[in-house]
Parts: C-alpha cells; sequence; structure tokens
C-alpha cells in the first residue's frame, strides 16, 4: 500500500470519531480536557464556536457523538460527552467580553430569516458580526422554535433558551413576533439580497384510521406538546396511548404524567430494536413508569357514543434476520383501553405558503430542492436549512446547516461563487513537555462512565417545568472527563527516523501497531499484530521503513492516545500532536468592512 | 524509563491459550531499560513464546546475574519463580534450583559481560554439565550499565561510540559453546521476532543446556557508525542459515516441506524442531560442519543467525548424576532425610 496521505485534514479528523461524528466538528476532547482543568468558560466558548447553543445542547442534543465514540468500543459506554457539555454551560463565567458583536457600520446587505428556530438564529449569529442586517420572521410570541415548544420545559427550562438565543438576538437582529410570513412572493418583493427559510418540520403526520375524526381526545403529538408549551393545555386523561417511539413521543409520554396521566403506554409497531428513540430518551421514560408495548400495529380507534374509548391494535410476529424485517403477520388482535391518544408517528416540512411559481422547485413529495453543499434552492438567493431543507434531522445538524448556508449567503450578497468553498485547516502542534510528560493527562483510567442523577421520582411530577436532570456534581465531572481517551493528541509518524527496534509495538497496550512487509490492502491486514475488528477504521501505512523496508501500520481503532509509543520511541519517530481542525466559517471568508475575522476564534 | 504503567485493557475478542490466559498475562513489570533497548524487543518476544506454549507461571523460574540483561527477568512473567543472582554466577544457581527441582522450566538470562568475562567459567561449566536450561545470551558488544566500554563480544575494529577502535579479538559464543559441547546453540536478532520466537521455543523444548546468542542492539551506547552490533549493522550483514518452526508433539506437521529443504530434528520427548534450510550445504547436526561455516561466514563478514548445532542424544544433568526422578519437594521426608542410622550405613560403604 501506499503511504497513508496523512496532509489531508480528513485523516486525523476521522480518528477524533466524536468529532467526525458530530454534524458541527464539535472539538469535543479539546473542550473536556479544559473541563478538566476547571476552564468551564473556555470549554463553553469551544463548543459555541461550533455548536452556538451549547447550553441547550448539553440538554437535548442527539449526540451522534456518543455512538461514535472510541471508549464505546472498549468497555462499552462512551464518554458522557453531551453531559460534560453542559457541565461547561452551567459553570460557565461572565462571557460577555468574548461573544460575537456586530460592527457599528452596516455593509448595505439586508437578509431575511423566516422562523427563529436553531437554523436561522445560528445564520444570524454568523451573519450579524459580518454587519448584516437581519431581520427574523416569527409566527410565535417567543423565539426558539421546536426547542421551545417540542422539547418539554423538565428537559430544557426556558431560562437556558433565553439566554443563548439573547445572545444572539442582543447583536441587533430585528425581531418580527407574531409575524407569520403567509407568501413568499411578497418577502421577495420586499427587497432582501437573501432570504432564509429556517421554518422546520411543523406538521405532524397523521394515522388514518376508522374513528380518527370522529373524537376530540386524539392530538398529533407536536401539536399538542406545542399547546402544552403555551400553557393552552394543561390536562389529559388517566390513560394515554402514545403511537409510535421516537424521541417525540418519549416527550409525549412524559409530558402525559406530568399533567395527570397515571397509565401512559407507549404503542410499537415492531420490536425494540427497531426504535427510533434514542436509548437514553426510552430509558429515561421507562424509569418514570411509562410501559412500551411492541409488536402492536394500530388498527381502529374505538369510539362510543361520541367517546373515545380505545383502540385496537393487531398483534405482530416477525421473522427477522440481520436487523432486517424479512417477514411479517398477524397473530391476533387486542382492545387497549384509554382515554386519550397522542400521535407521535413523526413530522414533515410544509410549505403551502411558498408559492410555486416563484423558480423555488419542488420534488414529488413536496419537499423544495435544495443544494447539499451550499443549501441555496432553485432560485437564487433564497436558502434553506434546517429541518425545512430536507426533513427532520436534530439541532445539532440544524447548526451546521445554518454554518454552511451562512457562507453562501455570504458569497451571494458579494456576488462570489457558492461552490468555492474554503477547505477546512488542519494544524499539528507536538504536546510532548518533557522526557516523560505530556501536556495531557495520558494515563488510561478504566472507570466506567457516571450516571447522571435525577431528581427523585416522588418529587419529579409537582411542576410541569422540574428539570428532571441535575447535572454532574464535581467529583462526577472529574472521573468523567478522565475517561476521555484525547483522540485529537494524535500519533504522528516521521517514517524516517524509525530504526525498527519494535519498542512501540511492545508497549502498545492494545496492540494497534505492527511492523509488517508491505502488501495489498487485503494481505496487509492479515499480517497485523490484532485482527481488524472496525474495517470502517482508518489504517495507517507508513513509508517503507530504511532499514528492512518494511512499513509501519497502525489500526486507529483501539488507538487510547496513551503515548507509551512514543514515550518508548528512542528516536522521536512517533510524537504526541494535537491536531486542530479549523472548519471555515463565514467570517473565515473575509468581512466587507474590513478583512478581519470578527468572530473570537479558538485556540488550541 | 517510563513514567506511566502499561495500562491493562481488556479488549473484545482477546486471545486465550490453553490455560486461558491472555498474552498479556505473561507479562511482568514494566520496562526501565532504554527506550528502544533490544532487550525489551527480546522480553515481548519471550513473552508470546512462553504464552504460546502455555507455561504455567508458578512451573517457571527466571535466573539472572547482574546487567542490563540481567533485568530482564523482572520484565515478564510476574507470577514465575525468579533469582537475580551475583554478576556471572547465574549457573551455579540455576543449577541449584534446577538440582532441587527437576520440572521447573528454566530461563537464565545472562548478557556478554556476564557471561564472556566475569562469568566466563560458569558459562562454560553449565555447558558441560548440560543443565536443562535455556541460556539466553542479550549481547550487545558493550557494557551499557557502565557506559559503553567494550565487551568481550566486541568485534576488532569495531568502534565505540566516541570514536575508538577496539583491538582485541572477540570471543564467539555460538562457537565457544560448540567447541565446548553445547548440544544446543543458536542465534538470533532481537530484531527479526519471527525468528527468534520458534528458537526460543525450541530451546525450552530441548532437553538440555540450550544456549540462545542473541545480538540485541545498546541504543544509548552502540548503535552509532562503526559499531558492528547496531540495529543498521546487523541488518544488513544479517545471514540467516536457517529458520526454524516448533512441532508440539501432539501437534500435527501441517507445515509441507521438500525434501532437501527442510530438516526436520526429532527431539526426545516427541516435538520436532523443522528447519527451513536456507543454506542447502549448511548441517546443524555435526559440529565439525557447524564450526567451519560459522568460520567461512565471518570470514565473508556476515553474521549468521539460525539454531547452529543441535544434538538431542547427549545426557543432561539429572542422567549423568542418577539423581532422583522426582522433584525433591515431591519425595516422602522418610526418603529426603533418612535420619543419622542412615548416613552412618552409608559411611561404612565409602570406607
Amino acid at each position: 500500500m501506499k503511504r497513508t496521505d496523512t496532509s489531508n485534514p480528513d485523516y486525523f479528523h476521522q480518528v477524533v470519531d466524536c468529532q467526525w461524528g458530530c454534524p458541527a466538528h464539535t472539538d469535543v476532547p479539546e473542550y473536556i480536557r479544559l473541563i478538566a482543568q476547571g476552564r468551564f468558560t473556555d470549554a463553553y466558548m469551544v463548543n459555541r464556536e461550533s455548536n452556538v447553543f451549547p447550553g441547550i445542547l448539553g440538554r437535548v442534543c442527539d449526540r451522534p457523538c456518543e455512538p461514535a465514540c472510541r471508549r464505546g468500543r472498549m468497555d462499552e459506554k462512551p464518554v458522557a460527552i453531551c453531559r460534560l457539555k453542559r457541565v461547561a454551560a452551567d459553570h460557565r463565567g461572565d462571557i460577555s467580553g468574548r461573544l460575537p458583536v456586530a460592527p457599528k457600520e452596516k455593509n448595505g446587505k439586508k437578509v431575511a430569516l423566516i422562523g427563529a428556530g436553531p437554523a436561522s438564529l445560528a445564520v444570524a449569529n454568523d451573519l450579524m458580526p459580518l454587519g448584516y442586517d437581519c431581520t427574523l420572521f416569527e409566527a410565535q410570541s417567543v423565539a426558539g422554535g421546536l426547542m421551545r415548544y417540542n422539547i418539554p420545559a423538565f428537559r430544557l427550562p426556558p431560562e437556558v433558551l433565553d439566554e443563548e438565543i439573547d445572545y444572539i438576538v442582543d447583536m441587533g437582529v430585528t425581531v418580527h413576533y407574531n409575524h407569520r410570513i403567509e407568501s413568499m412572493k411578497g418577502l421577495l418583493d420586499e427587497g432582501y439580497d437573501a432570504i432564509f427559510v429556517g421554518t422546520g418540520a411543523p406538521r405532524g403526520k397523521e394515522l388514518k384510521l376508522p374513528g380518527r375524526y370522529d373524537s376530540d381526545n386524539i392530538f398529533i403529538g407536536i401539536d399538542w406538546l406545542e399547546s402544552v408549551a403555551f400553557r393552552h393545555t394543561d390536562r389529559i386523561g388517566e390513560n394515554v396511548l402514545i403511537i409510535g417511539v421516537g424521541n417525540t413521543a418519549m416527550d409525549c409520554c412524559r409530558t402525559s404524567l406530568r399533567l395527570g396521566a397515571r397509565n401512559v403506554k407507549v404503542m410499537a409497531r415492531k420490536p425494540r430494536e427497531f426504535f427510533k428513540a434514542s436509548d437514553w430518551e426510552l430509558e429515561d421514560a421507562e424509569e418514570e413508569n411509562v410501559e412500551i408495548v411492541t409488536n402492536h400495529a394500530p388498527k381502529e380507534f374505538v369510539i362510543e357514543d361520541g367517546r373515545l374509548k380505545g383502540m385496537t391494535f393487531e398483534l405482530m410476529d416477525y421473522v427477522i434476520e440481520d436487523g432486517r424485517i424479512l417477514e411479517q403477520q398477524v397473530t391476533g388482535e387486542v382492545f387497549i383501553p384509554c382515554d386519550d391518544v397522542v400521535l407521535a408517528i413523526g413530522q414533515e416540512n410544509s410549505f403551502p405558503w411558498i408559492e410555486r411559481d416563484l423558480g423555488i422547485e419542488f420534488n414529488q413529495w413536496e419537499e423544495p430542492e435544495v443544494d447539499e453543499v451550499t443549501f441555496e434552492s432553485s432560485r437564487p438567493g433564497v436558502f434553506f436549512g434546517g429541518d425545512s431543507a430536507f426533513g427532520p434531522k436534530n439541532i445539532i445538524w440544524a447548526v451546521e446547516h445554518a454554518h454552511q448556508a451562512a457562507i453562501s449567503i455570504h458569497r451571494h450578497c458579494r456576488d462570489e461563487s457558492l461552490t468555492d468553498r474554503l477547505p477546512p485547516l488542519l494544524n499539528l502542534g507536538s504536546r510532548k513537555m518533557g522526557l516523560h510528560e505530556w501536556s495531557y493527562s495520558n494515563s488510561f483510567d478504566p472507570a466506567a462512565r457516571r450516571k447522571m442523577m435525577h431528581v427523585p421520582l416522588e418529587s419529579r411530577f409537582d411542576a410541569l417545568g422540574r428539570e428532571v436532570e441535575l447535572g454532574f456534581d464535581a467529583q462526577q465531572t472529574a472521573q468523567e472527563v478522565e475517561r476521555c481517551l484525547n483522540c485529537d493528541i494524535q500519533t504522528v509518524f516521521a517514517d524516517n527516523l524509525c530504526i525498527e527496534c519494535d519498542a512501540c509495538l511492545d508497549i502498545c497496550p492494545t496492540d494497534c501497531l505492527s511492523i509488517v512487509p508491505n502488501g495489498e490492502p487485503e494481505e496487509l491486514v492479515q499480517r497485523l499484530k490484532a485482527p481488524v475488528l472496525e474495517p470502517d477504521q482508518p489504517l495507517f501505512v507508513s513509508d517503507e521503513l530504511k532499514q528492512t523496508g518494511r512499513v509501519m501500520v497502525k489500526d486507529e481503532n483501539f488507538c487510547v492516545h496513551c503515548g507509551l509509543c512514543a514515550e518508548r520511541c528512542p528516536t522521536a519517530a512517533w510524537d504526541m500532536q494535537k491536531s486542530l481542525l479549523n472548519f471555515p466559517q463565514a467570517a473565515d471568508y473575509g468581512s466587507p468592512i474590513g478583512d478581519t475575522p470578527c468572530q473570537q476564534r479558538k485556540t488550541g | 524509563m517510563t513514567y506511566i504503567a502499561k495500562p491493562k485493557i481488556d479488549l473484545p475478542g482477546q486471545k486465550r491459550n490453553e490455560l486461558g490466559l491472555t498474552e498479556r498475562d505473561y507479562e511482568g513489570a514494566m520496562s526501565t531499560l532504554c527506550a528502544g533497548c533490544g532487550h525489551d524487543s527480546i522480553t515481548a518476544a519471550l513473552i508470546q513464546a512462553l504464552w504460546e506454549m502455555s507455561v504455567a507461571p508458578h512451573q517457571l523460574v527466571k535466573m539472572s546475574g547482574i546487567g542490563c540483561s540481567s533485568k530482564t527477568p523482572a520484565y515478564f512473567v510476574h507470577g514465575a519463580h525468579g533469582f537475580n543472582s551475583v554478576h556471572g554466577r547465574m549457573p551455579s544457581v540455576a543449577t541449584g534450583a534446577m538440582a532441587a527441582n527437576r520440572d521447573l522450566i528454566c530461563v537464565g538470562i545472562s548478557g556478554d559481560g556476564d557471561s564472556l568475562s566475569i562469568g566466563f567459567g560458569q558459562f562454560g561449566h553449565v555447558i558441560r554439565r548440560n543443565l536443562n536450561m535455556l541460556y539466553m545470551i542479550e549481547n550487545n558488544g558493550v557494557y551499557g550499565l557502565t557506559k559503553g566500554q567494550f565487551s568481550a563480544s566486541a568485534d576488532p575494529g569495531s568502534t565505540a561510540k566516541k570514536g575508538e577502535a577496539n583491538e582485541m579479538q572477540n570471543i564467539n559464543t555460538v562457537a565457544t559453546a560448540i567447541s565446548m559441547g553445547a548440544t544446543f546453540v543458536a542465534r538470533s536478532f532481537s530484531g527479526d521476532r519471527e525468528q527468534l520466537i520458534p528458537l526460543i521455543k525450541a530451546a525450552i523444548a530441548h532437553p538440555g543446556c540450550a544456549i540462545l546468542d542473541v545480538f540485541s542492539p545498546c541504543v544509548t551506547f552502540n548503535d552509532h557508525v562503526g559499531s558492528t552490533k547496531s540495529y543498521a549493522y546487523v541488518r544488513e550483514h544479517l545471514h540467516r542459515a536457517n529458520g526454524a518452526d516448533l512441532i508440539m508433539p501432539a501437534e500435527e506437521i501441517s507445515v509441507e516441506y521438500r525434501e532437501g529443504e527442510t530438516l526436520p530434528v526429532e527431539m526426545h520427548d516427541g516435538s520436532m524442531i523443522l528447519l527451513k534450510k536456507v543454506d542447502a550445504e549448511y548441517d546443524p547436526t555435526s559440529r565439525p560442519a557447524a564450526l567451519g561455516y560459522l568460520e567461512k561466514q565471518r570470514l565473508a563478514g556476515y553474521v549468521v543467525t539460525g539454531l547452529l548445532f543441535v544434538d538431542d542424544s547427549l545426557p543432561e544433568m539429572h542422567a549423568i548424576s542418577k539423581t532422583a526422578h522426582a522433584p525433591l519437594k515431591d519425595l516422602a521426608f522418610e526418603d529426603l532425610s533418612p535420619g543419622g542410622e542412615a548416613l552412618v550405613e552409608l559411611q561404612k560403604g565409602l570406607k
């Protein structure tokens, strides 16, 4: 094999599994180290740089980083990355001097943002410091979008939302609350230089079964959560059925318990392995004694004398192989009584307010045609991001869409090519401090993942807005940060220095290094000291070494970044170097009013 | 020297040997030798060989004298017995241990200083005695522990780190051992584990004194241009006479070998060493052939490695001394210490 091209930022980026897994590329190991050093404010700012809403995401992020975490491949449970983010947010000091500021002198370009959810807010966050005049239109009386009215307050307190939204709005964004945009055409006529659509996926899917429209006790999940959030609904019956097992279903069942329900069942059509809800949300619901019933397919709503009595379900049986359903059959039928039903089977975007003759193309499913890189629609100057672009995802994706859309808007307003985008930058810096000293905590800590403490069940349901998770205490934080394997402290190999003494091979606690004769990839992996268990993990192959012509191979899968290879190397052929990845944002493309980036860039 | 310990990590899918132990279970304390020392590489080879042979740690005794090499026993199989003895006297202490318990597997680790200078006499006599042990010499050509003076194995003409040349003749460990009547003599290189590990296994299986001379570069004092024991020099001048595979008695011989290319050497316990001949002329069962070959290759400037000589038929120490067949610990107290009357009887017979 040829030498691995480690100058391509993707190589080292992929080694940092969490950062690779995060749509916004949050520098997770960096902020965890800062937390370990008690530098909560700095940790918060590293987060804010990429994900804009650390306090919010530290509570409700979908955490694509955690399933990716290398620690999870070694001892089953990943580092509690998300909860550590909350630690940084909860304990940060005053950051007012470190937030981006809008210049007094504007650049003369006007941008309209539709829907005050995470996508639009993040676009404003990137564009305001560049002198843009941003105007935000929101149908409700408050900002936040689904973060406010689809996520219950017991998971995300309103104060946390307000604070992080204000950081952006206070830069001078013009906000029109209670202002629903009814016509795209009308907005286009107002002469904005660019329009960003961040209206989310506000329409809950219907379940058109017999009896659906014969009762007032059947609700659409996201609409129902919204009316609870705005206090239009404050009670529900004793027996509630939730249809669907996504994260919205989890929010619905737990909200029901806080509105007077005693007996809540979540009805799933398929077995547990097919659930869409995140494991931790399922666990939290089950902790509150929500019953999750599998293999029940809804058949009809049973209405008697105009009142909902319950639902009938078909009992399902599946033949499953390798995680796929090969066959299914109905084995029976069952009636389950209830007072209310909440439908949480998905949601979709909806654009009745966009006229179809404006050059904004829609596909056969009524979704807008949006470019996956530039986020521009088929009409130049109109951009989409968040759930409105490609359907329901989650907040962290919306933030990343927004960063990219902001770059496009910035380029569009300067008549520059949208597809001409800057590559990510990689900077490597040695972390050697002395003969046996590294500027990071390199010893492997076998501790298990710390468990998040919750408000006790007996006092949990008193108030709708009582936050259930208490956050990590000082000791839990101190232990959890040490579980991080510092995957961003890379093992960097200088081929010409190696004398093939095998010291690194012998000391490696996970046998991830081998010096073997070179060959084709299939042959090479056969020769390695430890079997390749995760073929998707990167494999480093050096140049041919000078003494024997063999190659150094490293399987990144199980590397714990302990630095022992570098410590044992007599010629410093191995070194531990921090990979600092810089993903360009709008400010990096130059500001129209002076070319200094306005945003505070992180230090690494 | 390393400050953090090599962490113990239970990875999914770790291999286990017949005793249910992982390779990591055969490790010892963290090495305090210089980073890149050949000795550490040999330690790793020993760990792998002992693990693959499923040697029970309590059956193993590790012996050493003094020197960098003699620190090695601390770094493998922490559950084994061990004795770090006086400089050059490892063979005597090993003889005592093996005399008392003939069932032990004895691994003695020595260096070129420990065996070829202060312990040269002991080295010769343990060979003559044919004590059942692996006698490993970690040979780096310098006194590393006293900062790089030439040892008795330094080649004439090779230079020290600061440039002065060695003018004395060297002791050729393997040739000396063969001429003294050793029954198993091999040489290898710390950087050639593919050859070293099977040789360690064969040496342990050999029922007698197995001398294994391993070139082990001293990265601190003898890895420069001008040294003949550096990684680069040894790699450049290495001449493999053969490679070996040890086939245990119970194993089926699965390696296909062609006449003339592979030489099977049957051991008395039923195991078999398959020698992969690299040099067709070479015959490791003939003492004059071995000595001649070594001398010829030396003149040509090569460092010969491989199993250089083996003779499984000569009796080992217990057979020569006609000692008890069981370890002393297994004998009944009355047999081991028959009392004063028995002594008087014995003495009568000697009058």
